[in-house]
């Protein structure tokens, strides 16, 4: 199935020998466009979605929120200073509290 | 592949793929139904629910971890296709959402500085037919391969165990690279960045740094073709970093630019993410504090079954099959127990396709009594470190390389 795949080029696999050095090849390589899907997940409603929403789907869809497991509070809340402090997301001050709030109550350990 | 041999999961994905092919065949609409198709990972408390999409360009069904910036997870059952993990099925794994969708080979430039004779500017053609080419095959595996299972769970990307693949990379030694622009006296390490970009303007862009004499040992390479093929946009095209026997991490994508240092990088994604406990295994306790934090690098040994899911009803002689890796070198053996590890049988090692690819496995079980058993699996590379028996644990859930075990029934 694999061997379908190849062009003339990789005929000759390397088994024991890591690396093997041949001449410069013949092989080229094509231009690329293409367009990649976009999510519209919003986080689902409940007290500070809009927060949530509003300051946490910039980098990442909501799939990487909402895919975590369930986390403590003191948890949540070292996430949400991470991505202020290590990734530089522009939260507002007085909306950590509620984004924290929010994960607990969605997602909090039990 | 045997009746025995289809996956638990995977029947209730076919299920519905029938479903939903039977469903588009009356409204000619095939990619929403596809979408809805769902995968259950059977991660410890969840969420373990995920998509299988279809909608990733140059990519065929994937479980979609995450839409943007991409985290796609190969379906386990593809690993018992070959030893070779298909392009159109190899994990994807962005930081930033800022990548380029639109290659032209004729612009696209790589850059080597820093601390050379001299700076060059090479183009597609000046690599592909201005040094010699290499191939080799090598694993390239996530850090965080499998950190769904860890117990505690840790928040990263909810993956089970298809984080990895296999392929036969083709391409340049970065050692020719490095050589041609001359690396002067005095480099200390080398830093890679790729074409994706942070989406807040002083966010750290995502670069990644090996030693020097690593850089220069003649295997790390860059790669312009995997399984034969230019590399998938979102497998890193036009170029990837292979470092073999190394995670995932240092496999920049897209590459760009090449920087020699001469001084050690403390860019954030080599000092402060991507580190591990300086300890046996990478593995503390939860909650312990003030351990040493040192760089992922080399990656341990691991092995699977290929063609049984935990749950599955088996013939007492079912063929067992699947894959091992020894992480940083060779496999030396696979070695499964049917009795909770009080007595091992040695399974027969499929064609070497190089010490640091994947290594097809298989035997005959002989299981002497109808009932349950825990399979367990044991990879010893050929340094003779052996999987250990009990789950590694950090706060980043990286390494994750414990004796896996399936619980089958005998009929
Ligand atoms: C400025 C960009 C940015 C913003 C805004 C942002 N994040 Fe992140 N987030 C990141 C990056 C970068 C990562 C790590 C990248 C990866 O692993 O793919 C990440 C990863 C995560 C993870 C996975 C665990 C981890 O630590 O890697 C969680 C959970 C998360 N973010 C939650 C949030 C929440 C909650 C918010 C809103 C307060 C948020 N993010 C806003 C950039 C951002």
């Amino acid at each position: 199935m694999f061997l379908n795949l190849l062009p003339v080029l990789v005929v000759l696999c390397v088994a024991s020998t890591p690396l093997a050095a041949r001449a410069a090849t013949t092989f080229e390589l094509k231009s690329v466009k293409i367009d990649l899907p976009d999510s519209d997940r919003m986080f689902p409603e409940g007290p500070g979605s809009d927060a949530i929403n509003n300051n946490c789907l910039a980098c990442h869809s909501a799939g990487m929120v909402l895919n975590q497991p369930a986390l403590s509070k003191q948890a949540w809340t070292a996430e949400v200073n991470k991505m202020i402090n290590n990734y530089k997301a522009p939260v507002a001050p007085e909306d950590v509290g509620t984004i924290v709030d929010y994960l607990t109550a969605l997602k909090g350990a039990k | 592949m045997a009746d025995d041999g289809v996956f638990h999961r995977m029947m209730t994905r076919r299920r519905l793929l029938a479903a939903a092919s039977a469903a588009a065949a009356g409204a000619a609409l095939s990619r929403p139904a596809w979408a809805q198709s769902m995968i259950d990972l059977p991660l410890p408390d969840g969420p373990g629910a995920r998509q299988i999409t279809t909608s990733f360009p140059q990519k065929g069904p994937m479980i979609l971890q995450r839409t943007r910036p991409p985290l796609l997870e190969t379906p386990f059952e593809v690993f018992d296709k070959g030893v070779f993990t298909p392009n159109n099925q190899f994990y994807v794994r962005w930081h930033w959402a800022l990548i380029p969708t639109d290659i032209d080979t004729d612009k696209f430039a790589l850059t080597v500085r820093g601390h050379v004779n001299q700076t060059l500017s090479l183009s597609l053609n000046d690599i592909l037919h201005g040094l010699p080419s290499v191939q080799l095959s090598a694993v390239n595996q996530c850090s965080g391969n499998s950190r769904g299972f860890f117990q505690p769970r840790v928040p990263g990307g909810e993956w089970a165990n298809g984080a990895m693949g296999n392929a036969l990379w083709t391409g340049v030694r970065l050692k020719d690279v490095l050589d041609k622009a001359g690396v002067k006296p005095g480099a200390v390490q080398v830093r890679f960045k790729g074409l994706e970009e942070p989406v807040v303007a002083d966010a750290p862009h995502f670069v990644k740094s090996l030693d020097i004499d690593h850089a220069r040992d003649g295997e790390v390479m860059i790669a312009f073709a995997m399984n034969g093929e230019q590399l998938p946009l979102l497998n890193g095209f036009p170029l990837r970093l292979i470092v073999p026997g190394w995670y995932a991490t240092y496999w920049v994508k897209m590459l760009n630019d090449i920087e020699v240092l001469n001084q050690p990088d403390t860019n954030y994604w080599t000092k402060v993410a991507y580190t591990i406990p300086d300890t046996p295994y990478a593995s503390i306790k939860p909650g312990e504090a003030g351990v040493k934090m040192i760089p992922i690098n080399r990656m341990v040994p691991r092995s699977f079954v290929t063609n049984m899911a935990s749950g599955s009803k088996v013939n007492a002689a079912a063929p067992l099959r699947g894959i091992a890796f020894g992480g940083d070198c060779g496999v030396a053996g696979v070695d499964y127990s049917i009795d909770r590890g009080q007595s091992w049988r040695q399974a027969q090692l499929g064609k070497d396709e190089g010490k640091y690819g994947f290594r097809q496995w298989q035997t005959q079980l002989a299981l002497p009594a109808p009932g349950k058993y825990s399979l367990l699996i044991r990879c010893t590379n050929s340094n003779g470190v052996a999987q250990p028996d009990t789950p590694n644990w950090n706060p980043a859930g990286f390494m994750r390389n414990v004796v896996e075990s399936i619980d089958i029934i005998a009929a």
